[in-house]
């Protein structure tokens, strides 16, 4: 009831100005179509039932925690183990089973424990084929082994199964704010970075600088090259992690002097790119500059994964390169301290000149 | 060159380090001619700050002679004697130009690693750790400044080194701490900490008016030193007195109108609260111990002001935020903006109003460092400041 009257006042009472913000950052940032999906772990902690399944594998959990733990021995003598030998090691199961039937039973979405519990599922399993030599009672270890795997079994089905349906259905009951201001992140395995900075100069010199693609291996660490191929047309190469390196064509879609240049790559690249870099003149004649970029490598599904896990790596790049933009600007060059003028680790003491060498 | 090192924590060794050069076209090498040992540096010494490497060169508090200079540089050349403020700036980008210099946009190649820590960054540092720019210090015989058209100060030729040092952090650091007291005719100023930045916070809330100034530390030299360097009015012992009750007895039970924190992440406590927060502290559960800052904030009058120039790392426990807030009390804090005050202060110096050179206890080789850091830790031999000689 609270979350639909949240909802409401949402939606419902937005007022004139707040709207007005919004458009105005959406259309700043040309993200429109992105920018409305919730990003998911929002999303996680509302709505959205746990089946009576998962339910009643969370209790068989504590149960199964709670004979472990108190009654270790009953359970090796059920399970044709050794008494002695397995005491210690049941009671540590035990302990185990208790958290994560906790956890599955109070967390809105226990997908992490779920696969938890596959995993202790394999453990358990792997504990009873190791005691196959030594069991006392391989009838009874062979019951325990069958019950161990139908158990796994349906552990697996419910895990996969919520996997599966791991984006949450729009619902009513959830408290989105369509009005609030949302960071964009992934959509459909594009990587949407940005970065975002207040520059002390007048927004022409800033955009004048920007323009001019000379400036670019100035601030620009990844770049290894670019050349201009065309009117409002030029050859990206970027350095990739292991010595690798990205190619592609790259051109102007929209340029409007002093307030965006737009781009995309062209068909035949290594990746998929489009970006902009916006300017806005505010008061004291300073001008933001947000620069935003969005990638999507090829190689599918597998290749979208794979740079998600390394987004925060670009994005750090990203916001490092505008950072240095930003010092070009005002101060005329990029500022070295003795630990960063040379690459790797290195202490802050006075590089010596074969580091500094090796570092050109 | 040789140059005082960071090899771990309680680890101070002077080493063998290559010779600065310049960098950056802005940049000057100076030929160290005196150094000091900041108290922010024992934070380091005792590993407290994080992001230190092996290695690293440390000193923030510096004067010298320049020796060369990048082809930008205008208003140095070879020759000049000059202070360097321990804060490192651009001077061109907004926070410079609206004279918060320590919060220099553009002056950490490490900005990245401070914002993670912090939200934003600060400006760079020497000697003061990665995440504050990887910086070489200058307790050392020569040291490069970036900027040098922008921080160093040029210093008369009739003015001793030990009278124009501190300077480059202490002087500044203890009169912003006073200066963000908002002192007005009659107040009263209660300063915890007797260290270096305590004695100029001290000398200073007296030079911007103060009526009473009340200063708080455990060490009986210091606290003399307080009453007969820096002109405190009372002092208090809080290993002997019950500061909170003290206090309130001394201002008519209304509390001091200001309270300066010149302690920082290491501060003392008898009894329970401070085998709590040495406790906390160790296991890595508080990046701090605050209890004089606690204290400052219980203390200060209704509607009065704290003023914070101790330094703090990250992230603290029990800090009493319902005094706070239902007594309307007014935090002011910063590293210090030293750039703003080198000018003025240099003239308070010439015009006799103050002699900084009050707080040297211990004059000492370069060579020596080690030594230095050890005592002024344990406080050995009535030890408050110690200048490095190269």
């Amino acid at each position: 009831m609270g979350i639909e009257l949240h909802h409401e006042t949402a939606t419902g009472n937005g007022t004139t100005s707040s709207v007005g913000k919004r458009t105005e950052l959406r259309t700043r940032r040309g993200v429109e179509t992105t920018v409305k999906d919730v990003p998911r772990h929002y999303s996680e902690t509302h709505g959205h039932e746990k089946n009576a399944l998962v339910q009643s594998l969370g209790w068989f959990s504590i149960g199964l925690g709670l004979t472990e733990f108190f009654a270790p021995r009953a359970v090796a003598r059920l399970s044709g183990l050794d008494e002695e030998d397995y005491e210690g090691l049941l009671r540590a199961y035990g302990l185990r089973e208790l958290i994560a039937g906790a956890a599955i039973l109070s967390r809105p979405r226990p997908t992490y424990w779920m696969w938890n519990r596959v995993l202790g599922d394999a453990i358990d399993l792997a504990t009873l084929a190791r005691a196959r030599h030594s069991a006392n009672d391989r009838g009874r270890l062979a019951t325990a082994t069958a019950a161990v795997l139908a158990v796994t079994a349906l552990d697996i089905a419910c895990s996969v199964d919520y996997a599966r349906h791991k984006t949450p259905s729009v619902d009513q009951h959830t408290s989105r704010d369509e009005e609030s201001y949302k960071s964009p992140e992934m959509v459909d395995g594009t990587q949407i970075l940005s970065a975002i900075t207040t520059i002390n100069k007048p927004v022409a010199e800033v955009y004048a600088f920007w323009k001019n693609p000379q400036n670019y291996p100035r601030f620009m660490e990844n770049l290894d090259s670019i050349k201009i191929t065309g009117n409002n047309q030029a050859h990206w190469k970027i350095k990739a992690p292991v010595g690798l390196s990205v190619e592609w064509d790259a051109t102007v879609i929209n340029d409007v002097p002093n307030e965006v240049i737009e781009w995309r790559s062209l068909d035949g690249g290594e990746i998929h790119n489009t970006g902009s870099v916006r300017f806005r003149s505010i008061s004291g004649d300073r001008t933001e500059v947000e620069l935003t970029s969005q990638i999507k490598p090829k190689g599918g599904p597998l290749g979208a994964k794979i740079a998600k896990v390394f987004s925060a790596v670009p994005k750090t790049q990203l916001s490092n390169d505008l950072r240095r933009f930003k010092q070009l600007i005002e101060v005329g060059e990029i500022i070295k301290s003795d630990a960063s003028a040379v690459t790797g680790m290195h202490p802050a003491r006075p590089p010596r000149r074969s580091e500094m060498e090796a570092t050109q | 060159m040789r140059a005082t090192c960071w090899e771990g924590a309680k680890h101070i060794k002077v080493e063998d380090v290559p010779d600065p050069k310049i960098l950056n076209d802005g940049d000057a090498v100076l030929r160290i001619t005196s150094t000091a040992i900041c108290g922010s540096d024992l934070h380091l010494f005792n590993g407290f700050m994080p992001t230190m490497e092996h290695g690293d060169v440390l000193g923030h508090e510096f004067m010298g002679e320049v020796v060369e200079v990048g082809k930008k540089v205008k208003k140095l050349k070879a020759g000049d004697r000059v202070v360097v403020p321990f804060p490192i700036a651009c001077g061109q980008c907004w926070s410079c130009k609206n004279d918060l210099w320590s919060l220099c946009e553009n002056s950490n190649p490490n900005a990245w690693i401070a914002e993670k820590m912090l939200g934003h960054t600060p400006a760079g540092v020497f000697g003061y750790s990665h995440m504050l720019g990887g910086f070489a210090g200058g307790q050392a015989e020569y040291a490069r400044v970036p900027f040098a058209d922008v921080g160093p100060l040029k210093v008369p030729t009739d003015l001793s080194d030990e009278k124009v040092l501190f300077l480059s952090d202490i002087f500044p650091t203890g009169y912003m701490a006073a200066e963000m007291c908002g002192i007005k005719k009659g107040d009263t100023v209660a300063v915890w900490g007797c260290g270096p930045v305590g004695q100029f916070a001290i000398a200073s809330a007296r030079l911007l008016g103060a009526e009473t100034v009340i200063a708080i530390d455990r060490i009986p030299y210091r606290l003399r030193i307080a009453r007969e360097g820096a002109a405190a009015d009372i002092t208090i012992n809080y290993e002997e007195t019950n500061v909170l009750e003290a206090l309130k007895e001394l201002t008519g039970g209304r509390g001091p109108d200001a309270c300066i924190d010149a302690v920082g992440l290491e501060a003392h406590a008898p009894g329970l609260q401070g085998y709590y927060d040495r406790a906390k502290q160790s296991m890595r559960l508080e990046s701090d111990r605050i209890p004089a800052l606690r204290q400052a904030i219980m203390a200060c009058r209704n509607g009065g002001t704290v003023s914070i120039v101790g330094v703090y790392s990250g992230f603290d426990d029990k800090f009493p935020l319902g005094s706070l807030m239902n007594r309307s009390l007014t935090i002011r804090t910063g590293q210090c903006h030293v750039h703003k005050y080198m000018k003025p202060l240099l003239q308070h110096i010439q015009n006799g109003d103050i002699d900084p050179s009050f707080i040297i206890t211990h004059r000492i080789k370069l060579e020596d460092a080690a030594a230095g850091y050890d005592i002024f830790n344990h406080k050995e031999d009535e030890c408050l400041k110690v200048v490095l000689q190269p």
